[in-house]
């Protein structure tokens, strides 16, 4: 309430100017003096760019993701209804919240000759689980780490066009289209450590055609998106790669493996083979590739992800915990993890939000503005962040 | 008598009485129709003496007579869908429509002397009637010869009363009047009410007037209580079709609701029915300040619903002063909703849809 009060008091008068770092306690005498910088005085807005900075003075803050970061870092990979968001506003904010603070400072303080720790964020629908994957991810790619990213493991589990049989193994299902959007995106997000990774096996893919060992990981991916039959085993072969060359002392990068509804490796399938049967995720060759991935027998890195109910596939609407939507197989294989909850918005959270949208004009109804509105709003959407979106979609 | 009334076990027809009257028919062809019915009337008397104060304990528990009903229908179950069809007991008056007796001898001479009128018995009452009029007329003229005659005597005390309407005279009368005879007799009887010294015929005045009943019913405030921790809490309950929902409203300070154990956000993820739960509370202006806990149980997401906000808006009448309490009243929040679903007619598909035409 009182961020409130200090944001009325502050819009009219441009006189009372704050030093945003110290926003952190609020009561402060009304200073009539002291004409710092005369930037934006928004009290849920910092101005800090890089999120190794962040810390918790800055929780409830809207940053900035700078646009040379963005279009490498999420190429498409961002949820839908954010991006639609990022277009409206013409700025890419993401709020600083505990959950990704918490995994940042794990991070910071982690031992990379360690095997990679796993984190996992859980939480009910809309709380804000896959926006701090991003955010951690954003950490990551500003320390200058790889960055692979699978926005959503769902899409690998259900609605597919094509479903070829691997030419590595018999047993499996290549799923070519998935396979070369997730190439190109990867190509897009890494493109420095392209060439200055070798690949240290020789891979073959037809009679003909093979890719040496001692070439630049570049031209693997070259070869996945071009030869699209192959590509399934082209991101198999990269992730190999990768997986050995992490934690090897002259490799020179930290590899951040972020999985978006991880709870789809050990889900079930709504793909079905040419006798109708049903397809184990574990004969997806995508899939398969990604576990191995998933088991921490390699360092160097970590690996951040987060469960999903929204896009599984036969679970119930009420399951949240890790438990629930891993199933067995899955909390086994995941099972040293860090979990990390993601819960809704709190009052500081949520008058920020409030703020932010009051800021881009996005609430027009004259009533949202009110103090009656904002506790309606409350009430609706029980500060979960994605109601509180939609509903503020339409007013 | 008595014997034929204690020989009489369990009967399994429609009407206890009808199959008594019938037995009475079969046994004694050669008696009249009232007859009949003191016969029956007796019987009602009896059965419901001894059924319902019986001293062994098994009908002893329906002592009272508002479960007449419940153990009519324990006694003599069925099966049947139409309850009007079941077996009943009830005063033979409430099931008989009142009869006019046989109004002449067996010489064929009408008893009454207006019979040719035909409508004796509405004439006999303006004759009685103006003779009352005259009456109080004289009695005045009497006391003014006396000297006794006071400006402002007695007044009979109408309060909240009407005349009885039209349709209500011809139930008393047992037969049809006019509109034109009506407004006879309301102008004669404002005429004997004007009069100062009306009280004289009181009790006949307030024979033909109807009380008002009382207005709206008054709103029942549940009680607020505390708990162990001291704070306010008030219960309430609502409905709403088939949905039937309890409100525990406490004042807590923090706006949480359970719904069934569940969060509300999961129990309705539909916008429309938090809308319904807010309404209430927005109404009053209380927003942040109760928390709720509910339970809820039948009909479909939208009733449970309004189930739930009726419950709400009458659990928080005891946390607001009256003019509040009557506002809310007044839209419409304390008024459960009369409408449940139209029952499919014969010969239609649905409530009102009717079948497609074909023209051939």
């Amino acid at each position: 309430m009182s961020l409130h009060r200090l944001a009325l008091r502050l819009r009219p008068t441009v006189k009372h100017a704050r030093c945003l770092h110290t926003s952190g306690s609020i009561q402060q005498q009304e200073a009539v003096a002291a004409e710092p910088e005369p930037e934006s005085l928004s009290v849920f807005r910092t101005q800090e760019k890089d999120p190794a900075c962040h810390s918790e003075k800055h929780i409830g803050h809207f940053y900035t993701l700078p646009p040379a970061h963005v279009r490498p870092l999420f190429p498409n990979s961002l949820p839908w209804r954010y991006q639609q968001q990022t277009k409206t506003f013409n700025e890419t904010c993401i709020m600083v919240r505990q959950p990704a603070l918490e995994v940042i400072s794990y991070l910071k303080k982690a031992d990379y000759s360690q095997p990679a720790v796993r984190y996992l964020f859980y939480g009910l629908r809309g709380s804000g689980k896959t926006m701090s994957l991003c955010h951690a991810l954003h950490y990551c790619y500003a320390q200058g780490w790889l960055v692979l990213h699978v926005p959503d493991a769902h899409q690998w589990v259900k609605n597919c066009k094509e479903l070829l049989p691997s030419s590595y193994s018999s047993s499996r299902f290549d799923q070519p289209l998935q396979a070369t959007t997730w190439l190109r995106n990867f190509k897009v997000t890494n493109e420095p450590f392209l060439s200055k990774i070798k690949t240290k096996e020789r891979y073959m893919w037809t009679k003909r055609e093979s890719t040496e060992a001692g070439s630049p990981l570049g031209e693997l991916v070259d070869q996945g998106i071009s030869r699209v039959k192959s590509s399934s085993d082209v991101v198999g072969a990269v992730m190999k790669e990768l997986r050995l060359q992490s934690g090897q002392q002259g490799a020179g990068f930290h590899l951040v493996v972020a999985v978006d509804g991880v709870n789809a490796l050990w889900g079930r399938s709504t793909i079905k083979k040419e006798d109708k049967t049903a397809v184990d995720p574990e004969e997806l060759t995508l899939v398969y590739n990604l576990r191995k991935l998933m088991r921490n027998d390699w360092s160097g890195g970590a690996i951040i992800t987060t469960l999903s109910q929204t896009g599984s596939l036969y679970a119930p609407k009420s399951a949240y915990l890790p438990q629930e939507l891993l199933g067995e197989r899955g909390f086994d294989s995941m099972d040293a993890f860090v979990p990390v909850s993601v819960p809704n918005y709190s009052e500081k959270e949520f008058e920020s939000c409030y703020l932010y949208y009051m800021d881009r004009n996005w609430l027009q109804h004259p009533l949202s503005r009110t103090e009656e509105g904002k506790k309606e709003l409350i009430f609706l959407s029980n500060r979960n962040p994605s109601v509180l979106e939609r509903l503020c979609g339409f007013l | 008598w008595c014997s034929l009334i204690q020989s009489l076990s369990k009967p399994s027809c429609n009407s206890v009485m009808m199959l008594f009257s019938h037995f009475q028919l079969l046994i004694f062809p050669e008696l009249e129709m009232n007859k009949i019915f003191e016969s029956v009337c007796f019987f009602f008397f009896l059965v419901s003496i001894n059924f319902f104060n019986h001293p062994l304990s098994f009908w002893s528990l329906y002592t009272i007579i508002h479960d007449r009903f419940r153990s009519i229908a324990y006694l003599f179950p069925s099966g049947l869908f139409e309850k009007k069809a079941r077996p009943f007991m009830k005063h033979p008056d409430e099931v008989f429509p009142k009869q006019r007796a046989v109004q002449w001898g067996p010489d064929g001479r009408p008893f009454h002397f207006l019979f040719y009128t035909g409508k004796q018995s509405y004439y006999s009452l303006m004759h009685e009637l103006y003779a009352k009029v005259l009456n109080i007329e004289k009695h005045q003229d009497r006391l003014r010869a006396k000297g006794l005659f006071s400006a402002e005597p007695k007044q009979i005390s109408l309060g909240t009363s009407r005349w009885l309407t039209k349709e209500e005279l011809e139930a008393t009368l047992v037969e049809t009047i006019s509109s034109h005879d009506y407004d006879r007799f309301i102008q004669l009887m404002e005429r004997m009410l004007s009069m100062p010294y009306s009280s004289l015929e009181e009790e006949f005045i307030l024979r033909y007037r109807q009380q008002l009943e009382a207005q709206s019913m008054h709103q029942i405030v549940p009680p607020l209580q505390k708990d162990e921790k001291g704070v306010d809490f008030s219960t309430a309950e609502g409905k709403r079709k088939t949905s039937r929902s309890s409100v525990v409203v406490r004042d807590c300070g923090s706006g949480r609701i359970t719904i069934n154990g569940e969060d509300y956000l999961h129990y309705f993820p539909v916008l429309q029915d938090r809308e319904q739960l807010m309404f209430p509370l927005q109404f009053a202006g209380v927003l942040g300040r109760f928390d709720l806990e509910a339970t809820v149980s039948g009909g479909g997401r939208s009733s449970q619903a309004g189930a739930l906000r009726l419950a709400i808006s009458k659990a928080l009448l005891s946390f607001l002063s009256e003019t509040e309490g009557e506002a809310m009243r007044q839209a419409g929040l304390l008024t459960p909703d009369p409408r449940v679903r139209e029952r499919k007619k014969p010969g239609q598909e649905g409530a009102r849809r009717k079948f497609t035409w074909k023209k051939r």
